[in-house]
C-alpha cells in the first residue's frame, strides 16, 4: 500500500525544491525594497536571513549544552 | 441598560460555574456555551470609570471599574471561556467545567477590579479555581497542582504583604500606576511576577499546566499569566527591571522548549517565552509599547489556545503527549494539525497572523527608543520561537516519523473551536485594525511594509532552514530537563529528610542520655536507701547499745567541764 502522498520521497525533494527557491527570493528580494534600519547591523544585506539563522544555530547550542548538564530520564521525578 | 451595567461580568461565570454541577447534561451543555456570551455582552456594557462599590472592613472597595485595558482583557477572557466551553463540552469531569468558569469569571474581576484588595480577592480565587482545574486531571495531577497551589499562595502572601504595607503607607486603595520605590510596592510586583512565570520560580508553569486533562490546560493557558502581565499594564508600566526580566523569560522559555518531550510542555514553556515579549514591552513604557504588550496578550491567548486545542485533540485521541511516541498524525488528522499550524504561525509572527501585527509593536518601540541590545535580542528571540513552538510542535506531532498511530479527528465540538479560533487568528491577521481599535493609546503604526514583512520572512524562513538542518541535534529523547522546580521537588526533600534523620538522632542523644541519668540516680538511691543500702540496715542491738553507752559518757564527761 502506498503511503500518503506528503511523505513519499519524491514530494518531500520537491518540497525542498521549492523551500530553498522560496529562501533565495526572500534574500534576494531585500535588493529590491526600501530599508530603515534603526541601527547599523539591520540594514546590511539579508539580515533578516543570516541574523535569523546564526541566532538558531546559537539557541540549538546553548541548548545542547544545558541539556547536557540538566537532562535527566523522565522517569526521574517518579515518586 | 444602565440598570444591567452594575452587574459584575465575572460574577456571571463565577455564579453559573458554580451551578454547572446541578445542571442536567442537555441543559449544561447549552450554559456552557451561553454564560460566557452574557459574560461578553455584560462585558461591553461596562462604561469607563468607577461604576460600584462596597464596603469591606474600614474600606470603600470597587469592585468594577471600566476602561479601554480592562474592557479588552476581559473581551478576550470571555472569548476564550466561550471557545474554552465548546472545546470542553465532552468533558465528563463536570467540576473541572466549574473550576474553569469560577477561575474564568475571577479574572475578569481582577481585570475590572478598581482598587488593591478587590485586586487580591479575585486574584486567590483565581488561585483556588486553576489549582482545582489542574487536580480535577486525576490522581496523576495531585502532587504537581499541590505544588502549584504552593507557589501561587507563596505569591499571593506576598501581594497581601504589599498590599498591607501600601495601604498603611499611601492610606489608599486605589490599583493606579506606581513607582517601585518602596518595600511594599517591590512585595506587588513580587506577588505579580510569581503569576507572570517570572523568574526564579518559572518552573511552576510547565511543572503543573501539561499535567490537567486535555481541555483543562486550553483554559489554563490563558488566565493567570494574562492575568499577571493585565496588572503589570497596570500597576507598573515603564519600570526597567521588567526588560530584563522579560528577555531571560523569552530565553529561558525557547532554551528549556528545544529540550522537552512532551509537547504539552514544549507549549507551557512558550507561554513563558510569549509572556516574555509582553513584560518587555512592559519594561520598555513607551504608548508603542504597551499597546504592542496589550495587543500581544490578546492575540496570545487566542493562538496559544489553538495550538492546546490542537495539542490536546491529539491527547484526547491517542491517549500520548511525548513526541517521542507521537508523529505522522497530519494522515487522519488533517484538520487538527492545519489548525495546530495555524496557532504555530501565529505564535511565530508570521505575516497575515494576529501574532505579526501585535508582537511586532514591542520590537518597534524598543527601536524607535534606540534600545538596541533589547531590539537585537527580541529579533533573536522571535527567530527562536519559531524554532521552538512554530516548527518544533507541528513537526513533531504531525508529521517527523510515522508512529503508526491513525486516530480520527475529535468530535465536531472540538473540530469548531479550533476553526473559530483559527479563523481568529488569521482575521486579526488581516485585519489589525478590530485589535487596533480596542487598544489603550491611540495606534500610529503599519505592520505591513515591504521591510518589515521580507525581514520577518528572512527571519522565519531561515530559521526553518536551521531546523531541518539541525534536526540531528534536535531528536527527541526520553528525557526532562531539570529547573528550579528541582529544589523543592529533590533538594528541598532531601534536605527535609536530613533533617528529619538528623532530630532522630539527636532525639534518641537526648533520650539515651536523659534514661543514663535516671538510671544513674536511681541506682545512686537504691544504693544508699534500697534494702542493702547503708541507710536501711538494720542495726544490730549491741552496736545501739554501745553507741548510746558512748553518748551517755560524753554527756557525762561534757556536764563536768
Amino acid at each position: 500500500m502506498q503511503d500518503h502522498w506528503l511523505a513519499r520521497d519524491s514530494t518531500i525533494r520537491r518540497l525542498w525544491i521549492a523551500f530553498i527557491a522560496i529562501l533565495a527570493a526572500v534574500a534576494l528580494v531585500d535588493l529590491a525594497i526600501e530599508h530603515h534600519p534603526y541601527f547599523g547591523l539591520d540594514g546590511t544585506f539579508g539580515f533578516g536571513a543570516w541574523f535569523g539563522s546564526a541566532s538558531c544555530v546559537v539557541l540549538i547550542a546553548i541548548a545542547k549544552a544545558l541539556g547536557a548538564v540538566l537532562k535527566r530520564p523522565d522517569s526521574y521525578y517518579d515518586e | 441598560m444602565s440598570s444591567l451595567a452594575v452587574v459584575p461580568p465575572g460574577v456571571v461565570l463565577i455564579v453559573g460555574g458554580l451551578l454547572l454541577p446541578f445542571l442536567e447534561q442537555r441543559v449544561r451543555r447549552l450554559a456552557l456555551l451561553l454564560l460566557p456570551l452574557a459574560t461578553l455582552y455584560l462585558v461591553w456594557l461596562v462604561p469607563d470609570g468607577a461604576q460600584l462599590h462596597a464596603r469591606f472592613l474600614a474600606y470603600e472597595l470597587t469592585l468594577l471599574k471600566g476602561d479601554a485595558l480592562s474592557r479588552l482583557f476581559a473581551t478576550v477572557f470571555a472569548l476564550m471561556a466561550f471557545a474554552g466551553g465548546l472545546f470542553a463540552l465532552n468533558q465528563e469531569r463536570v467540576a473541572e467545567l466549574a473550576a474553569a468558569y469560577c477561575y474564568a469569571g475571577s479574572a475578569i474581576g481582577v481585570v475590572f477590579a478598581g482598587d488593591l484588595i478587590s485586586v487580591f480577592i479575585f486574584w486567590e480565587a483565581m488561585a483556588i479555581g486553576s489549582t482545582l482545574v489542574i487536580w480535577s486531571a486525576g490522581p496523576s495531577a495531585r502532587r504537581a497542582g499541590l505544588r502549584y497551589a504552593a507557589i501561587h499562595l507563596l505569591g499571593g502572601v506576598l501581594l497581601m504583604a504589599g498590599v498591607a504595607g501600601e495601604i498603611a503607607a499611601t492610606g489608599t486603595l486605589a490599583f493606579e500606576r506606581m513607582a517601585l520605590d518602596t518595600l511594599p510596592r517591590g512585595l506587588i510586583l513580587a506577588g505579580f511576577l510569581i503569576n507572570v512565570g517570572a523568574p526564579p520560580l518559572s518552573a511552576w508553569l510547565p511543572d503543573a499546566y501539561p499535567e490537567s486533562s486535555w481541555s483543562g490546560m486550553v483554559f489554563l493557558s490563558a488566565f493567570t499569566t494574562k492575568t499577571a502581565v493585565y496588572v503589570l499594564l497596570r500597576g507598573f508600566p515603564g519600570t526597567e527591571l521588567l526588560i530584563w526580566i522579560g528577555l531571560f523569560m523569552v530565553f529561558y522559555g525557547i532554551v528549556f522548549a528545544i529540550l522537552e518531550n512532551d509537547m504539552r510542555r514544549i507549549l507551557a514553556y512558550s507561554i513563558v517565552n510569549q509572556v516574555g515579549f509582553m513584560v518587555t514591552g512592559i519594561g520598555i513604557g513607551t504608548e508603542m509599547a504597551l499597546n504592542g504588550a496589550t495587543a500581544h496578550a490578546f492575540s496570545h491567548i487566542i493562538y496559544k489556545a489553538l495550538l492546546l486545542m490542537s495539542a490536546g485533540s491529539v491527547l484526547y485521541m491517542t491517549g500520548k503527549r511525548k513526541c517521542t511516541d507521537l508523529g505522522g498524525l497530519f494522515r487522519t488528522m488533517p484538520l487538527t494539525a492545519v489548525c495546530g499550524i495555524v496557532g504555530a504561525l501565529s505564535i511565530s509572527s508570521f505575516p497575515l497572523t494576529s501574532g505579526f501585527v501585535s508582537k511586532s509593536m514591542i520590537a518597534e518601540a524598543a527601536g524607535t527608543l534606540r534600545l538596541e541590545a533589547v531590539w537585537y535580542l527580541l529579533a533573536a528571540a522571535s527567530a527562536g520561537v519559531f524554532l521552538h513552538a512554530g516548527i518544533k510542535f507541528p513537526w513533531f506531532v504531525f508529521f517527523q516519523k510515522d508512529s503508526g498511530l491513525r486516530p480520527a479527528e475529535p468530535p465536531w465540538n472540538m473540530r469548531t473551536a479550533m476553526i473559530l479560533f483559527a479563523a481568529l487568528c488569521v482575521g486579526f491577521g488581516v485585519a489589525p485594525g478590530a485589535l487596533y481599535a480596542l487598544l489603550p493609546f491611540p495606534v500610529d503604526y503599519v505592520p505591513y511594509t515591504a521591510s518589515h514583512v521580507v525581514f520577518q520572512l528572512q527571519l522565519l524562513l531561515f530559521s526553518g532552514l536551521a531546523f531541518f538542518l539541525m534536526l540531528g541535534w534536535l531528536k527527541r529523547t526520553l528525557t526532562i530537563t531539570l529547573d528550579v522546580d528541582w529544589l523543592y521537588r529533590r533538594v528541598g526533600i532531601s534536605l527535609a529528610q536530613a533533617f528529619d534523620r538528623g532530630v532522630a538522632v539527636a532525639w534518641q542523644g537526648v533520650t539515651a542520655a536523659a534514661e543514663r541519668v535516671t538510671r544513674d540516680v536511681v541506682r545512686a538511691v537504691h544504693r544508699h536507701h534500697g534494702p542493702d543500702g547503708a541507710l536501711a540496715r538494720p542495726w544490730p542491738t549491741g552496736s545501739m547499745a554501745f553507741w548510746a553507752t558512748v553518748m551517755l559518757a560524753a554527756y557525762l564527761v561534757l556536764s563536768y567541764l
